[in-house]
């Protein structure tokens, strides 16, 4: 195990302090203590950018079930290390704005803390470890400690459903998603990623290459809330603004975007693939930036705008998967390069953007845009900063928005010219979803600066007196927000250092060792470039549609989309259904009915013994003996069947025993036919003791229960009982005519043999009782024993007082 | 029970002892001939219950003192103990052994660690049986 395990696993064993802090140490707020943990990460992690940007990889082996081929093997290359740096910084930044924005009272700090930890060891796992099966492991602890973190105020129904909801869906995903990773296993015959990705000709080759894609997808969708398995991220909102922040905005929800990234080497070039990436995010970015128009809470515009930017970075880099086809030409490549760059934009600006809304929501006591207005002049910073952020992500000239839009619509220029997956004919849908997304995108960006901080001032509305945050809760939104201005001047500085390998990871093949993508960020492309007059065309609209938002806002309610996401409706009547479907199964069979369950039983063995004679087809019937029975015991057996037949139709209890008596009497007499004077003797002296037994618990049945009816008449029953006799009776006669040619010797011709010699008993059935098959009477002997000790302890030790049975 | 049955009771006093003689043939001649510990068990037990029946529980109970689940458990311990012995001769467990051997009075008989075994059986049948029917017959709620 190596520092660099240790380090991932450092989240993990620095929760097990967290209780311990928070409880001795009360006056410090326990997040700083936290803040030590991440700001230690990543300038461990960032020492190794140097490393990864020449185009190296850094591994480290750690042996954890190698005969399941699961070991816990750190792979780290651009895509994982830009994942980390994220992860981690972007971590320290939101404990510290989390230090001042929750308070020391009232506030379970340590539960919050622990969950966050375990979520960024869990986060540090999926993106740095090479073996999926480890993956997934952390994988699934992302989904565990997101719906902890999202279900932190348990005490409201809201967080609870919200937490249950994100569960489930991404649970569901993570689910498909393992068993996608064993097709993979089943295909290659490894778990290693690099492994898998060497393979990929193998993969291809297979029968299973759809399902395993298909299924990883689910996976990915379902975790980056890609549509229609967006619903859980806006409910996750109920989360505290920092995991708000944190999970729903930089780290957890682009696992997903790093799975797909991660994969492409694998599957990119499938058309199955390039249009559910691309096609999909596509499709996700239009749904979610024209949903988060009509939302009046901040943070449900910002769910909204998450699930379409994530949108955004999944078209991309599905369309960037075509460049498998073209040889990874740069034309191509940099659909994946902007995808790249957009998710480092999206991580700076949608974080600081969330914690502005936070700091809004603490200052002002609401998130609803139509009881804010006019902070402008009580908030200036938070102000300033909601401008950067949203002018950002609204794609406006100087943020880093404005270059990875330009880069966006780039790419999908360039999907016009894909030739492949009948792009001919669809290709101008890619431009024309887009353009119409970044319009939306535009609109409520515009609606989270200025329908908050412009227009009229309602303290009224208010619970609390407006005024600027606490310096400590503006630092972090300050960095994030310096990013965006640093990164949308000087894009350089991030093309060689992290956004080269990475991309260098997603196509393996497109680059050589020490080599750059000849692709260059950049914000003036010229008067000719379409992308330019696209930006513009997409503010004049955007401002125009603005300033008339009232006047076509009604189409929201035109098209029933004002009050909740359509496909809510779905993931309620599903769960629903299945609730109710349950409900229904398990009251069908579990009646509480011991006659339901014994009917079960019974015709389960009817129809599994007639099922297996008519399939095999075993049954016989040999008549050539029947002529050898002597008359009396045609007579023994017609009584028999007589006295059985009596007992279900006699009424009074004693004659009922008085029949079973009858029936054990013919059966010794049987014994005493076929010559087995031990057993004649034992069933003599059984039937006569349990006689008495019958006879005894009779006198003590109670009163009122004396049941003197008929039983009742059930033509079920009836069928049943004939059912059951008459498999087993197809059964004894079929085996009796399979006697005659079985292959084996019966073992009781050694028993006839050796009885006398071995055991020095002339008794058959005793010797063997007690000496050849000595154990089964010991233990016979023992459940003898076991009965009537229960027995006694049921009747003497019984709870006096209580009611009686 | 039985209020006063003096037939019933004379005529128990003699049948008892034969049964309860013959239950003892049983358990011997179980080697060789029809019957054995589980047969002479239920036989001796079914004699304990006619004098049940006819003298009433609680007139037996003061002449038999017999602890019946000690017997069920002494029982079990026999049969157990032949078992054991068998181990610690480091032969398979219940391995039985027989020999011949000539007694003074009776002259040659086979003596088996299975006619110790079928005593286990016996007593673990009788006190099964009367535990049972003493149990249930002697409950009042």
């Amino acid at each position: 195990m190596s520092i660099l395990h240790i380090a991932i696993l450092a989240p993990f064993i620095f929760a097990i302090f967290i209780p311990l802090f928070y409880k001795y140490l009360p006056r410090i707020h326990t997040g700083w203590f936290v803040l030590v943990l991440p700001t230690l990460l990543f300038i461990y992690l960032i020492r190794m950018l140097p490393t990864i940007s020449k185009g190296e990889v850094i591994t480290k082996q750690f042996e954890w079930v190698p005969s399941l081929g699961i070991n816990f093997n750190v792979y780290i290359d651009g895509l994982g290390l830009l994942f980390a740096l994220l992860i981690t910084g972007i971590g320290a930044l939101v404990v510290l704005y989390s230090i001042y924005y929750l308070g020391k009272k009232g506030e379970a700090l340590h539960n919050f803390y622990v969950y966050l930890l375990m979520f960024m060891g869990a986060m540090l796992g999926v993106v740095l470890s090479g073996n999926l099966m480890v993956l997934y492991v952390f994988w699934e602890l992302t989904s565990l400690a997101s719906a902890l973190l999202i279900g932190y105020w348990y005490h409201r129904k809201k967080s609870r459903d919200g937490a249950l909801k994100s569960m489930l869906v991404t649970v569901m995903g993570g689910f498909a998603m393992l068993a996608g990773f064993s097709f993979l296993y089943v295909i290659t015959g490894t778990f290693n990623i690099q492994e898998i990705i060497a393979n990929a000709d193998v993969v291809a080759a297979s029968s299973l290459f759809i399902p395993a894609m298909l299924l990883i997808l689910l996976g990915a969708f379902t975790k980056s809330a890609q549509f229609p398995f967006h619903i859980w991220l806006p409910d996750a909102m109920e989360a505290p603004t920092p995991v708000s922040a944190y999970l729903h905005s930089a780290t957890m929800v682009k696992a997903g975007i790093y799975l797909v990234a991660r994969m492409s080497p694998v599957f990119a070039g499938a058309a199955e693939w390039f249009w559910l990436v691309a096609g999909l995010g596509i499709f996700t970015l239009l749904w979610g930036s024209f949903n988060a128009v009509r939302q009046t809470d901040l943070k449900s515009i910002l769910a909204y705008s998450t699930i379409s930017q994530l949108g955004m970075i999944m078209s991309l880099l599905g369309l960037g998967s075509a460049s498998a086809y073209y040889g990874y030409e740069d034309y191509y490549v940099i659909a994946t390069y902007a995808a790249i760059f957009h998710l480092i934009n999206h991580s700076t600006f949608k974080g600081s953007l969330f914690m502005v809304v936070g700091i809004i929501d603490h200052e002002t006591g609401t998130r609803d845009i139509r009881k804010l207005g006019g902070l402008i002049t009580l908030m200036p910073i938070t102000f300033t900063l909601s401008i950067i952020g949203a002018f950002s992500m609204a794609g406006i000239y100087p943020f880093n928005g404005f270059l990875s839009k330009e880069m966006f619509f780039t790419g999908l220029l360039h999907s016009l010219d894909i030739t492949q997956f009948n792009m001919q004919s669809l290709a101008f849908l890619f431009p024309v979803i887009g353009w119409i997304a970044s319009v939306f995108t535009f609109i409520y960006s515009m609606i989270i600066v200025f329908k908050t901080f412009t227009g009229k001032y309602q303290p009224e509305k208010l619970d609390k007196k407006p005024h600027e945050a606490p310096i400590g809760m503006l630092v972090p939104p300050i960095i994030l927000a310096a990013l965006v201005v640093v990164f949308g001047f000087f894009p350089g500085l991030l093309e060689h250092t992290i956004i080269d390998p990475a991309v260098h990871a997603i196509h393996p093949a497109a680059l050589a060792a020490g080599e750059h993508f000849g692709i260059h960020i950049y914000p003036w492309h010229g008067w000719d470039a379409p992308e330019l007059w696209m930006t513009i065309g997409v503010i004049a609209l955007g401002v125009i549609m603005y300033l008339t938002l009232t006047k076509w806002q009604k189409i929201y309610e035109f098209l029933r989309l004002h009050k909740k996401d359509p496909i809510n409706y779905i993931y309620d009547y599903l769960l629903d259904g299945v609730i109710r479907f349950a409900k229904k199964v398990t009251s069908m069979q579990m009646t509480g009915l011991l006659r339901d369950y014994l009917a079960f039983m019974f015709i389960f063995v009817i129809a599994i013994v007639l099922y297996s004679v008519i399939r095999y087809d075993v049954f016989s019937i040999d008549t050539g003996n029947m002529e050898g029975i002597p008359f009396y015991f045609w007579i023994i057996a017609f009584v028999f069947a007589a006295a059985t037949i009596t007992v279900p139709f006699i009424q009074y209890r004693v004659a009922a025993i008085i029949a079973v008596g009858i029936v054990g009497y013919l059966v010794a007499l049987f014994f005493v036919i076929f010559r087995a004077p031990d057993l004649a003797l034992t069933q003599l002296l059984v039937e006569t003791v349990t006689t008495t037994l019958f006879l005894l618990c009779f006198y003590h049945l109670p009163e009122l229960r004396k049941e003197r009816s008929k039983p009742k008449f059930k033509l079920t029953n009836l069928i049943i009982a004939i059912g059951v006799g008459a498999t087993v009776t197809i059964t004894a006669l079929s085996t009796l005519v399979a006697r005659g040619h079985r292959p084996f010797e019966a073992i009781s011709e050694y028993h006839l043999e050796n009885s006398y010699k071995l055991a020095g008993g002339d008794n058959v059935v005793n010797v063997i009782l007690v000496d050849f098959r000595g154990f089964d009477t010991f233990l016979e002997i023992l459940v003898l024993g076991i009965a009537s000790l229960g027995l006694y302890s049921l009747i003497k030790f019984r709870v006096k007082g209580r009611d009686s049975i | 029970m039985m209020k006063n049955s003096l037939s019933l009771q004379t005529i128990s006093r003699i049948a008892v002892f034969i049964i309860l003689l013959f239950s003892v043939y049983f358990l011997f001649a179980g080697h060789n001939n029809p019957g054995g510990g589980f047969i002479g068990g239920l036989m001796a037990a079914s004699a304990l219950v006619l004098l049940y029946l006819s003298f009433g529980t609680k007139k037996i109970n003061k002449v038999i003192r017999i602890n019946f689940p000690y017997l069920i458990a002494t029982g079990l311990l026999i049969a157990m103990a032949t078992g054991v012995i068998s181990v610690i001769f480091g032969y398979p467990f219940l391995t039985q052994f027989y020999e011949y051997f000539h007694f003074p009075l009776l002259g040659k008989a086979g003596l088996a660690t299975a006619l110790l075994f079928d005593a286990g059986v016996f007593l673990v049948v009788i006190g099964v049986t009367i535990l049972v029917i003493l149990t249930i017959a002697e409950d009042d709620d």
